[in-house]
């Protein structure tokens, strides 16, 4: 008999690193709806809508402001409180909302993704960029604050705010790197799922955006920098504020430590994708 | 001979009942620790040992599945709950992938599991199908294009700009089938999605979905429990128990498989208690259908031919003016015609009677068919009231009269089970 050839083959088993990133180009229109899906559904029905992602950093800085800058006086010196706060909360708030989000990817779409097949990759990917939106929204609400201090003369942006992109990127790929770990692992441990919340509040305080870097001591230092968060926090600080330094030695071990992770993440998330409904 | 655009080899897909894993991470990783270490794994209970694959905790839920799928064929999948269909429906969506084995396909699949899969609540009719139509793998353009098609074929102009929470289920699932069935693939896989919308809907999707496999050349699975619209649809069907495949091929016998009810065709029966209607079964003070002896050969009736047979009843009591009924069931359980005995008859105490019965079949189409039998008495009320049945009471074969002049195979889903006298015929 003539071997015929088959546009597709389904194996049993996935290999190591087998995402197809052409099959998700294929499907970009997706990974647009979904951000779509995502971001207007979450402020359907709500008065406020989209203000709501202001105000949540809002809140949370002026809190911060209040017990840590005030009462505990662990901001940094020669800037405006308010503003060391904001500007560590909004990166943060990016980082964090990434990684709790891609964590439930597989436990909470399992009723699309057991009834209908595309590139399971599209809904962290989806998940990661959808957070962006809220993370410019908060972002240039910062930019109108840094304004009005820059104006005053109390803060020192310079060019290091050109590595923005590279920063944002960076974050990304660290939430998703971790979400996808976390994910991929939840789909047989749920425990996981019980380790997220806290644990994301305990790498909060692991890396400083509740107080400032000086605080460490510098024997420990190479130990705290080992968390990619906290270059990248300074780095953005540094960009524009203008405080603390800016050590590119760390920032690059910072993004080894990423790569790793995202690496392994999508490893593990390529290895259990195809039967993750069978233990889900 | 058309291609082949689906190939399905060996396929098995296996499940492990009860909990999977250990359950914790702490079991799983003291069984891998211990499989470093080249020791017991200290999680497996003593009497698995040595049982891999065919230990109890397995189940295959397909076991060894082969076949193909030509272009332009409307496949119909079905069996009992639990025989596979669905997992083989899902491993072909690529939702799970086999244990073991290849699929191969060539071209898209549009599979409907269910309809409405990514449906927000939240966001309206128009941008649901907008985000279904992705998910089923479209692009953005695509679906612009055919978007006042899928609308008018949901009958939902007015309500597209509603948020879909507040559609009625109905509504829900008309607009979610006309989405994926408006989807450009090669391929299109159907659980059972018929199983809601109005009958005047239902109809609709079925012609959409015959259209799609006649005329379009596309490929059309279908799994449901509905014979009819099995019928209606495929061209050809596979029988699973099981997780195997039992039977592939023409759509009636398929049918009559899973029906299970080919029984056996005899020429004698003796009705043992679960023939009995579940009232009557085991009643010792009333009348009983005892056995039947037949004087023809069931397996193989000529149309037309009149069946003699015996029936032996036995009545504790007395009755009087007791009829007989016989219900002729086609093999999907479908009743095709009743027939009354042409006398009533009376019964003493204690009374064993062997009654002749002349049973004509002209009017049956060739086919195999269940006859039921009971034994009834008029009431107060003007109607019959049940005094003993049997179910079945015989089976008989009717077959093909291929001397007529216009006789071919009979086709039972097109042509019902009544074949009607010739029609009187004159030239001129």
């Amino acid at each position: 008999m003539e071997k015929q050839k088959f546009s597709t083959v389904i194996v049993p088993k996935n290999g190591w690193l087998d995402i197809n990133l052409k099959e998700v180009w294929k499907y970009r229109d997706l990974i647009v709806l979904f951000v779509r899906r995502n971001f207007v559904s979450q402020y359907k029905q709500t008065i406020l809508g989209p203000a709501w992602a202001l105000i949540q950093p809002l809140m949370t800085t002026v809190v911060f402001t209040v017990v840590f800058g005030s009462l505990a006086g662990l901001a940094a010196d020669g800037v405006p409180t308010f503003l060391f706060y904001l500007s560590g909360t909004v990166a943060w708030q990016y980082f964090s909302t990434c990684l709790t989000g891609t964590a439930g990817t597989f436990t909470g779409n399992a009723a699309i993704l057991g009834k209908v097949y595309f590139p399971r990759i599209v809904m962290p990917v989806s998940t990661v960029l959808t957070n962006l939106i809220a993370f410019a929204i908060q972002f240039a609400m910062f930019l109108v604050c840094l304004a009005f201090y820059w104006i005053d003369g109390q803060v020192y942006p310079n060019l290091l705010i050109l590595m923005l992109p590279i920063l944002i990127l960076h974050m990304a790929c660290l939430g998703l790197g971790t979400g996808v770990i976390i994910s991929s692992l939840t789909t047989k441990y749920r425990d996981l799922t019980m380790v997220v919340g806290f644990g994301v509040q305990l790498w909060m305080y692991a890396t400083p955006v509740t107080y400032d870097i000086n605080i460490i001591p510098e024997k420990f230092m190479w130990l705290y920098m080992l968390n990619p968060m906290t270059p990248i926090i300074n780095t953005f600080r540094k960009a524009f504020l203008g405080i603390g330094t800016f050590d590119l030695n760390y920032y690059l071990l910072s993004w080894a430590v990423t790569l790793v992770i995202l690496f392994f993440g999508v490893m593990l998330f390529s290895r259990v994708e195809k039967t993750f409904m069978d233990t889900v | 001979m058309s291609e082949t655009v689906i190939k399905i080899d060996h396929v098995t897909k296996e499940y492990r009942l009860g909990a999977i894993g250990g359950g914790t991470l702490r079991g799983d990783l003291q069984s891998w620790w211990a499989k470093v270490r080249g020791k017991e794994d200290p999680n497996v209970r003593l009497d698995d040992v040595g049982k891999s694959v065919k230990g109890n905790t397995r189940f295959l839920a397909l076991d060894d599945v082969s076949f193909e799928v030509k272009k332009g064929e409307a496949l119909g999948i079905i069996g009992h709950n639990g025989a596979g269909k669905s997992t083989l429906l899902k491993l072909l969506s690529r939702v799970t992938a086999p244990t073991s084995g290849t699929i191969s396909y060539n071209g898209r699949i549009a599979s409907m599991l269910e309809v409405g899969t990514g449906f927000h609540p939240e966001l309206t009719g128009r941008e649901n199908v907008y985000m279904n139509g992705a998910i089923l793998g479209m692009t953005k353009a695509e679906i612009s294009r055919k978007f006042d098609e899928i609308v008018s074929f949901a009958e939902m102009e007015k309500f597209i700009d509603t948020p879909v929470k507040r559609y009625s289920s109905g509504m829900y699932v008309k607009l979610a089938f006309a989405v994926a069935a408006h989807l450009d693939s090669e391929i299109m896989v159907m659980d059972e999605v018929l199983a809601v919308g109005d009958m005047k809907f239902q109809k609709k999707c079925l012609g959409k979905m015959g259209d799609a496999a006649n005329s379009e050349g596309r490929t059309v699975l279908y799994v449901s429990h509905n014979m009819n619209t099995i019928r209606q649809l495929c061209t050809r069907c596979i029988v699973l128990d099981h997780g195997r495949l039992i039977y592939d091929g023409d759509v009636e016998t398929a049918i009559n498989i899973y029906m299970g009810s080919v029984g056996k065709i005899e020429n004698e029966y003796t009705y043992s208690d679960e023939y009995h209607h579940v009232h009557t079964r085991g009643r010792k003070d009333g009348l009983t259908i005892k056995s039947s002896k037949f004087k023809n050969d069931c397996s193989s009736c000529q149309p037309g031919d009149v069946l003699n047979f015996d029936l032996v009843c036995d009545s504790k009591r007395k009755y009087s003016n007791i009829g007989f009924r016989f219900e002729v069931q086609f093999m999907d359980g479908v009743v095709v015609a009743t027939a009354f005995s042409s006398k009533n008859v009376d019964f003493d105490a204690n009374e064993e009677k062997t009654l002749h019965f002349s049973f004509d079949t002209t009017h049956l189409a060739p086919s195999k068919y269940r006859v039921d039998i009971i034994a009834y008495a008029h009431n107060e009320f003007g109607t019959q009231e049940l005094i003993d049945g049997v179910y079945p009471g015989f089976y008989i074969n009717i077959d093909e009269n291929l001397d007529k002049t216009n006789q071919v195979t009979w086709l039972h889903q097109f042509w019902g089970h009544i074949q009607l006298h010739d029609v009187g015929t004159d030239e001129g």
